[in-house]
């Protein structure tokens, strides 16, 4: 067991990174927001770790804490610029967003120099990114250590979003989902809740960014753009958002599956996209999807739930 | 649901003071379409006020203002001395003004409890962080809100229904759903868009006591109903609007004789029927079947 930990621990690492990634996405989705700006706050996380990391030495946990500010600072008003924006619409402005954070970063340094009259001034290095050196992690319990902290964190998210379903904001925030102007009908201040979603996904994202440098090391623009963001929205069309655990299964069978289909060769790729082509459309709700499990597990199980005798009753 | 006499008197006596909605001039335009043309009225307080009126003479719009959904184009909304003209929804809920929609607006994917639940939003004062943290404060609340909720659907008579799916429902449970929703944000105001479309004479007459003992309780009501009977039944004062303007107020008996309401609702005949038999034709959705209109006649 801990020797195949040991030996999987890259794709343990990717499983993890992409899991948290796919959490954060849940929030503004179960709040009926189509944001894909989670790529580019992602970016910010890290970058903001790799810099604090590699220009002051600052330690992973300080620089963690730093990038969820940082990501808060930033979505908030961003958030309320762009929150007015629905479905499509709100698609594209986040994906401007995340746009803007990578041509920042590309030329970050020109900004600094600018700013600082240093011409040598060598931050965000273009083009390049950032690399961190190479320490050999230590291993404690079977993994490396830099996988624990993106462990305890993928487990904290899922905690703090199982917690939020079953509390008043999460009702809340299935009530903006389901019908805005009903819901402020109500006395709920919708751009408000929005705001909300948006900035907790948005440090979500931050948080992973942060946690997976030590991981990847190299801090390359060009894991933070378009395909990225589709990427994590792919993990919570597929896994579902009908409940939290669609993304952490959407986000596992997306990185394992070109894993398991290596020995397909170069036909992985499409039996790869066959099997989520077929998965989407017989499980529109997503792999976890309540309703469809539901009715299949129950009778198995012997507990039920309240329904279906009050609609005979009714 | 207590509607004896006497608290019919109590509530007829308290029509008397200052009133709970001010509707001032007030006019709303879609593109050059007047849907609403300087309608003036107040609703008394704790009073039932009727709002009628052939199809398309805008009451919707009347309530959509007033609730604040769509802004008017000129004129005031005051509620309990508040002024509210223009202010978004929940603000206007704020001020005391709870709502339920023609074509039912449930949040679909929730439990009837957790329908209920939500509309109990403004008496929350726990922050989001003390919900996820668990404090003391957020699971008192949790518990207040869920007292709440389960006594309004029991009062509503859902109690066997609280675990349900809100879209699985019937329509005429849909409807009650959507009252004890608004009630859980215990409204001063409640405006009521055709509460009683698609229930049938038994629920309609249920759905009379319920407004009626919500009177009593203190709630002053809005309601635009095409159930001739019902509105006769328990409003105090009734308006009436076509194309887009008042063109009478008064008591209900009053109205039902005016000779400008007959003629709004049958066009100029000799003959002068009482609104309720059949004042419109059968509405052309689907979703908002007449069964409560047929069975009352």
């Amino acid at each position: 067991m801990l020797e195949f930990l040991a030996n999987n621990a890259s794709i343990i690492n990717f499983v993890l990174i992409n899991v948290a990634l796919g959490l954060s996405i849940y929030l503004t989705l179960a709040t009926g927001l189509l944001s894909l700006a989670n790529a580019g706050f992602m970016a910010i996380g890290a970058y903001t770790a790799a810099i604090l990391a590699s220009q002051l030495g600052v330690s992973l946990a300080v620089s963690f804490v730093v990038a969820l500010v940082v990501a808060g600072l930033v979505a908030f008003p961003f958030g309320l610029a762009v929150l007015r924006l629905r479905d499509v619409y709100l698609a594209i402005a986040t994906l401007g967003f995340v746009q803007i954070v990578n041509v920042l970063a590309l030329n970050g340094d020109k900004v600094l120099r600018a700013v600082t009259g240093n011409q040598t001034l060598t931050v965000f290095n273009g083009a390049e990114g950032i690399t961190l050196p190479y320490v050999a992690p230590g291993i404690v319990f079977g993994l490396p250590e830099t996988t624990w902290p993106l462990l305890l964190y993928v487990v904290a998210l899922a905690a703090i979003l199982a917690v939020l379903r079953r509390s008043h904001e999460g009702r809340v925030l299935a009530a903006v989902r389901l019908d805005e102007s009903a819901a402020g009908t109500l006395g709920i201040d919708v751009v408000r809740y929005k705001l909300l979603a948006f900035v907790l996904g948005a440090m979500m994202a931050a948080g992973v960014g942060a946690l997976s440098t030590p991981i990847i090391r190299v801090i390359d623009p060009r894991n933070y753009v378009f395909s990225r963001a589709v990427d994590i929205l792919a993990y919570a069309v597929l896994g579902g958002v009908a409940h939290w655990s669609g993304p952490i299964v959407g986000a596992t069978v997306l990185t394992l599956l070109p894993e398991a289909l290596r020995f397909l060769q170069e036909r992985r790729d499409v039996v790869n996209g066959l099997i989520i082509m077929i998965s989407i459309i017989f499980l529109p709700r997503g792999l976890v999807d309540p309703r469809f499990w539901g009715g299949r597990v129950r009778p198995w199980l012997g507990r039920r739930q309240l329904e279906p005798e009050n609609k005979v009753t009714a | 649901m207590s509607a004896a006499p006497s608290t019919d008197a109590a509530g007829r006596a308290a029509t008397t003071r200052a009133p709970m909605l001010v509707v001032d001039r007030l006019t709303r335009r879609f593109g050059g379409l007047a849907a609403l043309e300087d309608v003036s009225f107040d609703v008394p307080t704790g009073s039932i006020c009727g709002l009628i009126g052939p199809n398309g003479a805008g009451k919707t719009t009347l309530i959509n203002v007033v609730s604040g959904l769509v802004p008017p184009t000129d004129g005031r909304i005051v509620v309990g001395g508040r002024d509210v003209t223009g202010r978004p929804s929940h603000v206007v809920a704020a001020a005391g003004v709870g709502r339920t929609f023609q074509n039912i607006r449930l949040f679909n994917d929730l439990s009837v409890l957790e329908n209920v639940m939500v509309g109990w939003h403004l008496r929350r004062r726990a922050t989001p962080i003390e919900s996820l943290l668990g404090l003391p404060r957020a699971r008192r609340e949790e518990q207040q809100a869920r007292e709440v909720a389960l006594g309004l659907i029991r009062r509503l008579g859902l109690e066997r229904l609280a675990g349900t799916e809100a879209g699985a429902l019937s329509y005429g449970d849909q409807r009650r759903v959507e009252i004890a929703r608004a009630l859980a944000l215990r409204p001063k105001l409640l405006l009521l868009d055709e509460p009683a479309a698609g229930l049938n004479a038994a629920e309609t007459a249920s759905l009379g006591d319920l407004l009626r003992s919500l009177r009593t309780d203190g709630v002053t009501l809005l309601v635009i109903e095409h159930d001739m009977e019902l509105i006769m039944r328990i409003c105090d004062t009734v308006v009436v609007l076509s194309f887009g303007r008042k063109i009478a107020e008064g008591e209900p008996a009053a109205i039902q004789r005016d000779p400008r309401v007959v003629e709004a609702y049958l066009g100029e005949e000799e003959e002068a029927p009482t609104p309720d038999a059949r004042p419109h034709p059968p509405s052309p959705s689907p979703a908002c079947g007449r069964g409560g209109e047929e069975t009352a006649q």
